[in-house]
C-alpha cells in the first residue's frame, strides 16, 4: 500500500515538473529588467518554501517524539530534516547563481543570506549530532531539542525580509504583500512548482522514512543476534 | 517531589540557590576552568593585535566584534566543564537522581556559569581597554547591562547544549558546532551596540534596537530550555 502511494506521489511530481518546465521554459516571456536568469526563482522560491515545511514538521515531530517517546517521530524527524536540508542547499546555490548575474556578486553578508546560511550550519549540526551519538533512545531525545532550538532561526529566515531593509528582494507572493508585487501567470508558476517540489520532496521523506524503519529492524534484530 | 511541593511555592528558590552554590564552590576550589578561560582569553587579545593595529582608529571601530569572539571563544571552554566536571565518581547520576525538578537544576547551573563567564569578561576588558588603548569605561552601566543581557543568553544555550553533550566522546568538539549557530542573533547584537558604546555613544536610538533583540533572544531562549528540561525530565 505504501509503495503504491509513494510510486503515485512520484510519477505526480514527475508530470507536474516536466508540465512546470515547459510552461517556465518556452510558455512565459523573459521579465522585463533581469532577462532569462529571473526564472531561477521559479525553482529558489518553492525550495525555500518547501525547505522551511520539511524543518516546520521536523520541529513539530521532535516535540510529539519528547512528550510520547515514540521512534516514529523520531525517524520522521530525521527523514524530514535530512530532505529539508538538500532544498535549503538548493535555495543557497539557485541563489548564489542569481546574486552574480544581477549583483555581481555571488554572496553579501545581509540578514536573509546570512540567517539562511546559519539555518544550513544548523541542520548541518543537527546531522553530525545524530553521527555522534550511539545510543538510540539518547540520540532520538538529544536531536529532538536540537531540531526545536533550530527552528528558531527559521523563522529568523522567514521573517528577515520584513524585519531588516535586505539586500535580498523583498516579499512578492501576494499572501504576504496583498498582490501587485507580480504578473499573476508568474506567480501561478511559482505555485505549480511549489506543488512538484513538495509533492517530490514528501515522495523522498516517505523513502527515506522506510529505509529509517528498516535500519531499526535490523538493529533489533542483529541486538537479538547478539544476545542469543 | 511530593515533600518539594510542599515545602511551599519559594522552594524552588532553594533548589536553585543550593546548586548555583555547589557549582561555584566546586569551581572556586579548583579554578581550573576559570584559569584555562582567562589564560585563552588573553591568548585571543594578543593574537589580535598581530591581526589588526592596535593604535588603528579602525581597530577601535571593531572593538565589539573583537571583545565578543574573545567572549564566546572563552565562554565555551567555561560551559563545556560545566557539566563534564560531574562526570568523576557519578555525581551526574546523583544529581539527576536528586528529588528537585530538572528545571531547577538547570537553572542553577546556568546562574552558576553566568557568573563565571562574567567575571572572565569583566576581568579581560580592562586589559583589553590597556593593550588596545580603549577608554571602555565612558558607558560603563549600558555596557554592564549588555554584557549580563548577552551573557545570560550565551550561558543558557550554552548550559542546554552542555548538558547535551557530556556523554559524547567528542563533545569538547560538538559543543562549539552546536552553539555558536544558535548564539548569532545574541553575539550579533552585542556586537553591534558594544562598539558604540565603548567609542562613548550613549544606549538610545538604533542601539536600543539591538537591546530589544538582546532581551527578546534572552526571554525565547530560557523559556524554551526550561519547558525542554522539564518534558526531559518525564521520560
Amino acid at each position: 500500500m505504501r509503495e503504491k502511494i509513494i510510486y503515485i506521489l512520484a510519477a505526480a511530481a514527475a508530470v507536474l515538473l516536466v508540465r512546470n518546465l515547459y510552461v517556465i521554459l518556452l510558455g512565459l516571456p523573459d521579465e522585463a529588467q533581469q532577462g532569462p536568469i529571473y526564472r531561477i526563482m521559479f525553482f529558489h522560491i518553492p525550495s525555500a518554501i518547501t525547505c522551511f515545511i520539511g524543518f516546520f514538521a521536523a520541529g513539530i515531530s521532535s516535540a510529539i517524539y519528547l512528550a510520547t517517546k515514540n521512534p516514529r517521530y523520531d525517524a520522521i524527524d530525521v527523514a524530514s530534516t535530512e530532505v529539508s536540508l538538500a532544498f535549503a542547499t538548493v535555495v543557497l546555490a539557485t541563489g548564489s547563481i542569481w546574486a552574480r548575474i544581477i549583483w555581481g556578486i555571488w554572496w553579501t553578508w545581509d540578514a536573509r543570506l546570512t540567517s539562511m546560511l546559519v539555518c544550513w550550519l544548523l541542520y548541518a549540526s543537527y546531522l553530525m549530532l545524530r553521527r555522534a551519538i550511539d545510543e538510540p533512545t539518547q540520540r532520538a531525545k538529544f536531536s529532538a531539542v536540537l531540531s526545536i532550538f533550530a527552528f528558531s532561526d527559521v523563522i529568523i529566515v522567514w521573517k528577515s525580509i520584513e524585519w531588516w531593509r535586505t539586500q535580498h528582494p523583498g516579499p512578492v507572493l501576494s499572501i504576504r504583500t496583498g498582490g501587485g508585487r507580480m504578473d499573476p501567470a508568474m506567480e501561478a508558476a511559482i505555485y505549480w512548482n511549489l506543488l512538484a517540489l513538495i509533492l517530490f520532496g514528501l515522495v523522498l521523506v516517505l523513502v527515506r522514512l522506510r529505509q529509517e524503519e528498516t535500519r531499526r529492524e535490523i538493529d533489533g534484530m542483529r541486538q537479538m543476534a547478539h544476545a542469543i | 517531589m511530593q515533600q518539594t511541593k510542599q515545602r511551599g511555592a519559594m522552594s524552588w528558590v532553594g533548589n536553585v540557590a543550593v546548586i548555583f552554590g555547589k557549582d561555584l564552590r566546586a569551581e572556586l576550589r579548583t579554578k581550573e576552568a576559570l584559569h584555562a578561560s582567562l589564560s585563552f582569553a588573553l591568548v585571543i587579545l594578543l593574537l589580535f593585535s598581530f591581526a589588526f593595529d592596535p593604535s588603528a582608529e579602525q581597530t577601535h571601530d571593531i572593538a565589539g566584534g573583537l571583545l565578543w569572539i574573545v567572549y564566546a571563544f572563552a565562554g565555551t571552554l567555561i560551559l563545556n566543564r560545566s557539566f563534564v566536571r560531574e562526570l568523576p565518581n557519578d555525581c551526574l547520576d546523583g544529581l539527576i537522581a536528586a528529588p528537585i525538578p530538572a528545571w531547577t537544576l538547570f537553572l542553577g547551573k546556568s546562574l552558576a556559569n553566568f557568573v563565571l563567564v562574567l567575571a572572565v569578561e569583566l576581568i579581560s576588558l580592562p586589559i583589553f581597554g590597556i593593550f588596545y588603548n580603549v577608554r571602555w569605561a565612558q558607558q560603563g552601566w549600558a555596557l554592564l547591562l549588555v554584557l549580563a543581557l548577552t551573557t545570560w543568553g550565551l550561558t543558557v544555550v550554552g548550559t542546554m547544549f552542555s548538558a547535551l553533550t557530556v556523554n559524547l566522546r567528542i563533545r569538547e568538539l560538538m559543543l562549539p558546532i552546536l552553539i555558536y549557530p544558535i548564539m548569532i542573533p545574541a553575539l550579533l547584537g552585542a556586537m553591534e551596540v558594544t562598539g558604540p558604546l565603548i567609542a562613548g555613544k550613549p544606549l538610545e536610538g538604533d542601539l536600543l534596537t539591538w537591546v530589544r533583540l538582546l532581551v527578546g533572544f534572552d526571554i525565547i531562549f530560557t523559556s524554551l530550555s526550561v519547558a525542554l528540561v522539564s518534558t526531559k525530565q518525564k521520560g
